[in-house]
Parts: structure tokens; sequence; C-alpha cells
């Protein structure tokens, strides 16, 4: 079943942004488990817990053999009690550790949500500042393709985006995986990160050591001056891709914009991109309905109405389950060719 | 053993005062937050707090003020926290049910059924990773034991054999449901567990001696890193699920039920066999209700003359920067 080992075979789009990677070139998977045991070597405070953590799949390799370097005390698999073991999480943050919560599937975060969000969220606001801060990481995958089906391939990002009090990140890059996992962990608050088993297949530009992408800051991963497009994870590549074509062939020059943290969201470069193409193409993952894309858009409107020349479009799953069949799940996923014609449209406009 | 006995009627005699303060107090609509009041359970917070140290932890509820004070929570923040007010234990953010005072370990309670008894789990998983000689406790009812999250926690902590003390207060009562209407039987109690992985004791909570022996056997045991404990004390809510009395609902509960257990009163108990041994003079006795009667005074002076919170700072505390 090719889904339980993805191989980086995949270079990113080339952003032009390698310097600091003097040519080393990691797997996503590889970035993650550095970021990981970096972390976990900086900090004794830092453990890392999760279902298969210590399988020998680890984590799609993010987590593999960590458990061996680093011992089964620091490293360890979890009974299936999503609800307890955040709940784990959130007491151990409050008694001054930092532990790092992974799932291979996100939809196990349902689970989890009480202690997410009626918990961890609301522990420092609840207190009035008087409780100690709550330091933990979520991460969890997007498990899409090979049949995952509904409950198997959710992306969640909108539910944890609607929620004060958590950081949520989305990764697009090597890069990125292992800046943006190290920011988290080192953050003093409750981190959800989620990943996308399409980064898995890529490898790109990852330096050595520690070192921090802070969270709340997005960048122009493509200059250009007709269309925004504006994301987070895999769909950043396939808007580069989108763009990078529609240059060539049709001359359109649209701007990629990775926004990088949900939240906080720099809405400062997303409307400082607007004020100089006027047009947005806002794309995620998730589902159309009150989701990540609906709050661009909202943004956009709301702050940067003056800007805009044309309404904004989304490009997103539809508000559906995810279905399992290939054939279905081509209907249902969106990527580099909804994303052209978004900017094609949008630029004609 | 006499010391022991009276610190725990000190500390009973002042929770039950509080509450009772409270509660008469509550009508005149200073207190503008939901309060859930403990008086006929005093006995488990003061049993099983008099046999923690500093270091140690408790996770509380909902029907937390009497945990809050038996750890040593300040009177003064807490009442001011009734009534919402900047120099309250929470800043005013936090109301009744969200206790906090981190000097004496008490971390933040929650006012999701349930919802600390994982958070216990981990700070003893914490407790253990960073070897501290240290115990954490949760206080929850019988209705947290409706929740499934308790086998969870207890699972894990059984396998990870966690310095954690889970009290279960059953008061019998779930706001207006009846503990034989969302029970089978004797569920909660695990007989089953493997005692090796968890001490387990069912006992009458309303006698504190009883709690406070228990709860040593508890937390000695949770300190050699024999495992956790779970102690499941049988008590029961004289007042009503929240508010004052005159606001409880009727017809949900037997007169007769709340009369029978009244006569169980754990202070009274206490009471009765201090003065019966002769432990109790009555000077000391007024001079006890005298000093608790000023402290509370104290304490509603304290919250009155209290500032509101600032409202510049409503979004100040929603992130640790």
């Amino acid at each position: 079943m090719p889904w339980t080992k993805i191989r980086p075979d995949a270079d990113e789009p080339d952003y032009g942004l390698d310097a600091a990677g003097h040519g080393r070139r990691l797997g996503h998977a590889a970035a993650l488990r550095e970021a990981l045991s970096l972390a976990l070597t900086l900090d004794e405070r830092v453990f890392v817990m999760g279902q298969g953590v210590d399988d020998p799949g680890g984590m799609f390799g993010a987590t593999r053999g960590l458990h061996q370097q680093f011992g089964g005390e620091r490293v360890f698999d979890t009974p299936l009690a999503e609800t307890a073991l955040t709940g784990v999480a959130v007491g151990a943050a409050l008694a001054g550790m930092r532990p790092v919560y992974l799932h291979n599937r996100p939809d196990f975060l349902f689970l989890a949500l009480d202690q997410l969000a009626n918990h961890a969220a609301k522990w420092r606001f609840m207190f009035g500042g008087a409780a100690p801060p709550v330091p933990l990481v979520v991460w969890a995958c997007i498990g899409r393709g090979w049949g995952s089906a509904a409950q198997h391939s959710q992306a969640l990002q909108g539910i944890f985006q609607h929620i004060p009090g958590l950081k949520l990140v989305m990764p697009s890059t090597c890069h990125d995986a292992k800046g943006l996992l190290l920011a988290a962990i080192g953050d003093d608050n409750p981190v959800v990160v989620i990943d996308h088993r399409f980064n898995f297949r890529n490898k790109g530009p990852v330096p050595e050591g520690p070192y921090y992408v802070p969270l709340g800051q997005g960048v122009v991963r493509r200059p250009g001056r007709d269309v925004t497009v504006a994301g987070f994870s895999h769909l950043v590549n396939d808007a580069f891709v989108a763009a990078e074509e529609l240059a060539r062939e049709e001359g359109i020059e649209a701007e990629v914009v990775d926004l990088r943290t949900i939240r906080p969201l720099d809405e400062a470069l997303l409307l400082a991109s607007l004020a100089r193409t006027g047009r947005l193409v806002a794309v995620d993952t998730g589902w159309k309905t009150g989701g990540v894309a609906a709050e661009l858009a909202a943004v956009a409107v709301e702050k940067g109405f003056a800007h805009l020349r044309a309404p904004v479009v989304r490009v997103t799953c539809p508000d559906l389950p995810t279905p399992a069949g290939y054939s279905l799940e081509a209907a249902y996923y969106v990527g580099k060719q909804q994303i052209k014609d978004a900017i094609r449209r949008l630029a004609a406009s | 053993m006499n010391d022991v006995k009276l610190a725990l009627y000190r500390v009973m005699l002042r929770i039950r005062r509080v509450q009772e303060r409270i509660e008469a107090r509550y009508l005149e609509d200073h207190m503008k937050t939901p309060v859930h009041l403990c008086i006929g359970q005093e006995a488990i917070a003061a049993g099983v707090c008099l046999a923690l140290g500093p270091g140690d932890s408790v996770q509380s509820n909902h029907r937390g003020h009497g945990h809050y004070l038996a750890k040593g929570g300040d009177l003064k923040a807490l009442i001011a926290e009734l009534h919402c007010k900047a120099g309250g234990c929470s800043g005013g953010f936090g109301g009744s049910m969200h206790l906090v005072d981190t000097a004496v370990g008490f971390l933040g309670s929650s006012s999701i059924v349930g919802g600390g008894i994982p958070i216990a789990t981990g700070i003893g998983l914490a407790m253990r990773l960073r070897r501290a000689d240290r115990v954490s406790v949760v206080f929850f009812g019988d209705g947290a034991a409706d929740e499934g999250v308790l086998y969870e926690s207890l699972n894990f902590a059984m396998l990870r054999r966690l310095p954690v003390v889970y009290v279960l207060e059953d008061n019998q009562w779930a706001v207006c449901s009846p503990r034989q209407g969302r029970q089978c039987g004797d569920n909660v109690f695990l007989r089953g567990a493997d005692p090796d992985r968890l001490f387990a004791a069912r006992l009458d909570g309303n006698d504190a001696v009883l709690v406070h022996a228990a709860a040593q056997t508890a937390v000695t045991r949770a300190r050699s890193g024999a495992g956790p404990s779970l102690l499941v004390c049988d008590t029961y809510r004289i007042l009503g699920h929240s508010g004052c009395k005159s606001q409880d609902p009727a017809g949900y509960r037997q007169d007769s039920e709340i009369e029978d257990w009244a006569r169980r009163c754990p202070v009274a108990r206490l009471r009765q066999s201090l003065v019966a041994e002769g432990l109790l003079a009555p000077a000391a006795e007024a001079a006890l209700e005298a000093a608790i009667a000023r402290e509370i005074d104290e304490a509603f002076a304290f919250a009155a003359a209290s500032p509101l919170p600032d409202a510049a700072n409503l979004s100040r505390h929603l992130f640790c920067e």
C-alpha cells in the first residue's frame, strides 16, 4: 500500500530562497525528524508522544528511531485515548514540560477537541494570566489519497481556526516544516500544526542545526502583478506551479503568498500583496463554508476593500465528506488546475 | 492524631462558614457568577489536602471552593473572584468555577465535568518525568465518573504508574439527575482493577479522619512510585447544584433524603468527637469561630473594595507572550 510509505521523489519548487541550506536537501519527514531530534536535545522539558511514534514506520518517518535515541520515557506510544492523552499533554505543559503530541490521522483530533478547545486554548485567559502557560504542540497530518475516505483524510484547519487561544500552523516546504515546528515547540502557547501528506513527497533545502520560522509571518513565494494567490501547505506549491505555467503560457503574472500560519495570520503581507494586484484567489484544502479561504476573503473585503478590483475567488474542496474512490477523489480535491482556472478567470475580469 | 483531628476540623469549619456566608449573601446579587457550594462535602477536601505538601498539586472542578481553601488558596482572592473583581484569583476572568493559586499548587480548575481528570494525570506525568517527589490530585464528582475520560486516564496512570490520586466525591446527584439513573450499580468503583496497579478504596466521605487516612495511604503509595489510587468517597450535596438554597428547584429529590444526610454532617460529626474527647473546649471553639468570621468579613470587604477588571485588558491574557 503506497500510502503507508511515502518516499520523497519530487523536488519542491525552486523558490530561490535556498542560500542558507548550502545545497543540503532533505525530505519533509527527515526535516520534521530533525526538528524533533533537535528539540529533544536542546530542551529536556520536551517529550514526544503519539500512537505509533515508536513504530518501525515512525509517523511517516518523522519520528523514526527517536525512541531509541532518546529513550521510551521521552518518546512514547500512547493508548487509543485521544481525549485523556490530550489532557495529559495539557497537564504536563502546566507542570512545566513541553509535550509534542503527534497524530497520523487528523480525524482523531475531534476526540481531542475537549482538551484543546475547552482547556488548552482557554487556560491563560480563563485565569486572567495567573495560571501557568500551556506550551504544547499537537501535530496532525492530513491523510489524503489511496482511498482514505471520509474519516481518515479530513482537513480540520477551519475548525481550529475558529478557536481563540490556539495558534495554527500549516507548512508548505521542508525548510518551514522544520523551522515552524521548532518555533511551535518553543512557543509558550498551545500550537496546532496541520501537515499534509502531499508535502511528504517533497525534498527541499533544509539548513542544519536549529532555526526558527516565526509563527505569524508569511512569505511571498513568487512576485506578480495581476492576481494574488494566497494559501497554505501544499496548495502553495500547486499555486506556484500554476503561476509559473500561466506566466509562460499566457503572460499572466500571479503573485503567490504562503501565509504559513493561519493563526496568527500575516494580514499585513496579504493586504500588501492585494494592494499590488487588486485580485485575490484564496486557496485551501479544507471545506468552503466558514473555512480558512472564507477567512482570507473576509480579511480582503474588510481591510483591503479599496484595493479590490474584482470579487474574491475561493478554491477549496466542496462542502462534502471525502469519497474513497480515486475517480471520485479526482472530482473532490482541488489543485493546480483549479487554481490555474481561477487565476485566469480573475485576471480577465 | 489529636493535632490532625483539630487541623481537619479547622479546615472543614472554615470551608463551611465561607460557603454559608456566600449562600447568605448570594441573593444580594453582588456575586454575579454561578456558585456551586460544597456544604456537606467538606471532609473530603480537608481529609485529602491535609495529606499533601505545598509542592503537591490539586485539580478541581466547578464545585471547587473547598478544594481551593483546603489546599491553602487565598480566601480574599476567592471572594474577590466571586465578585468578578480585579483582585480575584483569576482577575475576574474566571468567576467561581475557575479558581487558581499557583503558589499553593492549585494550577486552575475546569468546569467541564471530568476535564481536570486527564490534566491531573498529565501533571503526574510531568512530576514523574522531572523526578519530582510530588503528587498530583484531582477531585471530581459522580457525574464526571460518567465520562469516558476517567477510564482513559486511569488506564494511562496505571500503565505508567503515575503519582496521581483520583478522588471521586460521590455526592449522588449530577445537577438534578440521580446516580441510579445514570450508573449501573457500582461500575465506577473499579474492583476489577489490578490492585498492584491501582489502590482503590470506597469509604465514608463524611468521615474526615477516615478520608485523611486513606489519602495518606494513597499519597505514600504515589511517592513510592507504585502508582495511582482511586478513592471513592460517599457523600451528599446538601444544597442544590448551583446558586443558593432558595434557588434550588423543588421536586427532584426527597426532603427526607436531605435530612438523612444532614444528620450525617461531616463537620458536626467531627466536632462531636472532638468535644467528647475533650479536645475542643468551648472557649477555644468560640475563638476559632470568631477568627473565621473575622477573616470572612475581611475577605468580603476586600472584594467590595477591589476594582473591576480594566476592559483594556480584555485580550491581554489570550496568549502568553
